[in-house]
């Protein structure tokens, strides 16, 4: 195999790009949330650094890297300090299998818009999902605090129980695009969106990656009424701040992902399509917080129920009615 | 390619990766608190995956980080997380009777291998990546009979669970 | 259907802050926005003198025995004339809960509470305020009251002279 200098070049100025934009989107979400939030509730947010508002995400990343590092005595060292990385590398690492745009054509080559083309991307989705678990069982563990133990306890249980049913309701997606390849799926969906086919395995879907991304009303791992503040409550600075911002990757990520399998991705008339991508992100992104703004939280035994008595079985008997509706369509 | 005599870039990443899984898991072994235990095996369990990437199969190595690092490893933790195991750095060491099956079992795989590699001439060429479409076919086609059985299985061990599980009326 | 109703639920309370994003804030900006506070806000607590100019305050103790936290203190003194007055004064604004049960126990109106609500300082020592930062030039919120005046003593105007007093009663002329 032989690489080619400008493809390698062109790879790494992908990730570099997908890094970037990431990383400032993820902290001007944190923004925009505290923006939204403050509007549903008559309120006029973050206004007073820089015009609107707008560097306070600067402002805050200067205050949580010049926080002290603080570890509680008792805590697993090495663990307490692994887990904020662990719970926020496979939230980037996913973006590498989401197509971003339509390929392009630079100095003769054709550029996927898409870090890695697998064939298998979205297993590679599910398993870094589920890998995404240890970040937050290892840190509440590591704390050695109850509240951290309880948080890190629900969020095992809750990301487990999601996962399957965010896996079920991904199957009737692979059954009509026939392919485990994320770009594939895209352009299985220029003529039309798998939402219309599959409204019910989309609402599964929603339903399941606002409980892998811990939103309200699944924020039970970090419920702050009742354990202070879950899984990172013994966090400070740039710790916690990994964590926090993790969380916030993983909406635009999970975002994206919901986008590629069920909104046609990039494809949409009239704008680029990375622009058209941009937006469906950003609309997924604006979901969340409006809900957040609006329900309150679920109770443990509510949450449970609803995973497993309701979630994954409508997921199955969606795949068996598409199915069924593959084979008489023929 | 630069011929087959040389090493290229995959096999120095096989080499890093399976000293990686190896000492993972004697890590593992040696371990003696389980959720350290459980992350060593976990980092070994993604070398492995890797390797199985490289050796052109990603469908296996997705379900081997699917599978035993999300879902089976994930619930370990959460039992040992659940229970209260009381003082495990306490726990002893084997005794040497207790090592005596475990050093038979290790010798006879160890034997085993070193007589594949005696015999070792020349890797079977890779037929090119297994792609999913294959993968199926012959998991459901050619193997559909022992699929349906395992399935039986676990359909058994779901009524049994709900069995334990159900509220007793007394 | 409960499934219908719960997803109506739903819909609605989506619905209501939807239209909360649109609304305007009701925030007021603080340092650049001031809102006036009613006459009668209970903040900064003052001294304040009767019409003649004269301090009110008889130093009777009352508002430093009301004072729930006590953060009033005072040394009391008498003139030539019998008028009492506090030699010191003295209230820790930093123990203040700004009850305003100082103002409601005092006999001569003496002690009044503001709207001037603002009173940060840098220092906590600087929160503890003398007689001489209390006491204001002007009658606060009575401004024709004066005690002396209704009090039946011969302090401001010789006794019997006094506001609703009659003349004192020679008790000889009584005599059958």
């Amino acid at each position: 195999m032989i690489y080619d200098p400008i493809d390698i070049a062109l790879l790494l100025g992908k990730i570099a790009l997908v890094f970037f934009v990431i990383l400032t989107l993820a902290a001007y979400l944190v923004f925009a949330e505290r923006k939204v939030l403050a509007w549903i509730q008559d309120r006029k947010g973050p206004n007073r650094v820089g015009p609107f508002g707008l560097l306070q995400p600067l402002a805050d990343l200067i205050k949580l890297l010049t926080k002290e590092d603080f570890r509680p005595i008792g805590a697993d060292k090495w663990l307490f300090y692994l887990a904020p990385a662990m719970a926020a590398i496979p939230a980037i690492m996913i973006f590498a299998i989401v197509p971003f745009g339509a390929p392009l054509t630079l100095f003769g080559h054709t550029v996927q818009l898409q870090v890695s083309d697998l064939n298998v991307g979205l297993l590679l989705f599910m398993a870094l999902s589920s890998v995404a678990v240890y970040g937050v069982a290892l840190g509440g563990w590591a704390s050695n605090s109850k509240y951290a133990l309880l948080g890190s306890i629900r969020g095992l249980a809750q990301l487990i129980s999601y996962e399957l049913s965010m896996g079920l309701s991904l199957v009737p997606v692979v059954m009509l695009a026939r392919s485990f390849r994320l770009s594939d799926i895209v352009n299985a969906q220029a003529g039309c969106w798998f939402i219309v086919y599959q409204p019910l395995a989309f609402m599964i879907f929603l339903i399941s990656i606002a409980a892998e991304c811990k939103r309200i009303p699944f924020d039970l791992p970090e419920a702050e009424g009742e354990l202070v503040a879950g899984f990172h409550t013994e966090y400070s600075g740039m710790r916690f701040g990994l964590f926090f911002v993790g969380e916030y990757i993983n909406i635009i990520v999970l975002g994206g992902l919901a986008t590629t399998f069920f909104l046609g991705g990039w494809h949409g008339p009239f704008l680029p399509p990375a622009v058209w991508f941009s937006a469906k992100v950003l609309a997924f992104a604006f979901l969340f917080i409006w809900v957040r703004g609006t329900l309150p939280r679920l109770r443990y035994d509510q949450l449970m129920h609803f995973g497993w008595k309701i979630l994954t079985p409508l997921a199955l008997v969606n795949i068996l009615v598409t199915g069924w509706w593959l084979v008489l369509r023929g | 390619m630069y011929g087959d005599c040389y090493p290229d870039m995959e096999t120095y990443l096989f080499y890093i990766l399976a000293a990686v899984a190896v000492i993972g898991t004697i890590l593992a072994i040696t371990e003696k608190h389980p959720v350290h235990a459980i992350v060593y095996l976990v980092s070994s369990f993604f070398s492995l995956a890797t390797i199985f990437f490289l050796l052109a199969a990603p469908l296996i190595a997705m379900f081997e980080v699917i599978i035993y690092a999300g879902a089976v490893m994930v619930l370990f933790m959460f039992v040992i997380m659940m229970l209260d195991l009381g003082r495990t750095d306490e726990a002893g060491r084997p005794v040497l009777k207790q090592w005596l099956l475990p050093i038979l079992l290790g010798g006879i795989i160890l034997a085993s291998i070193g007589v594949i590699a005696a015999g070792y001439a020349s890797a079977p060429s890779a037929p090119g990546a297994i792609t999913v479409r294959d993968f199926a076919l012959t998991l459901f086609r050619k193997y559909g009979v022992a699929v349906e059985i395992i399935s039986m299985q676990l359909l058994f061990a779901v009524v049994g669970a709900l069995y334990l599980g159900r509220r007793r009326t007394p | 259907m409960k499934i219908l109703s719960d997803i109506a639920a739903l819909v609605t309370g989506m619905w209501i802050t939807w239209k909360h994003i649109f609304r305007r804030p009701v925030t007021i900006q603080y340092p650049e926005e001031k809102r006036t506070p009613y006459p009668r806000y209970r903040a900064r607590i003052v001294l304040t003198r009767d019409p003649d100019g004269g301090e009110r305050c008889v130093a009777c103790q009352l508002c430093s025995g009301a004072c729930p936290v006590d953060c009033i203190t005072m040394q009391s003194a008498e003139d030539k004339d019998g008028r009492r007055y506090a030699e010191w004064f003295r209230i820790n604004f930093s123990r203040c809960i700004f009850c305003g049960f100082c103002a409601e126990a005092c006999p001569t109106l003496a002690i009044q509470m503001t709207p001037d609500f603002e009173i940060c300082k840098r220092d906590i020592m600087d929160l503890v305020y003398e007689k001489e930062d209390l006491l204001i030039d002007g009658c606060g919120k009575s401004p024709d009251y004066n005690y002396y005046r209704h009090a039946g003593i011969g302090v401001t105007q010789p006794r019997g002279s006094g506001a609703e007093e009659k003349p004192p009663v020679d008790v000889r002329g009584l005599l059958p």
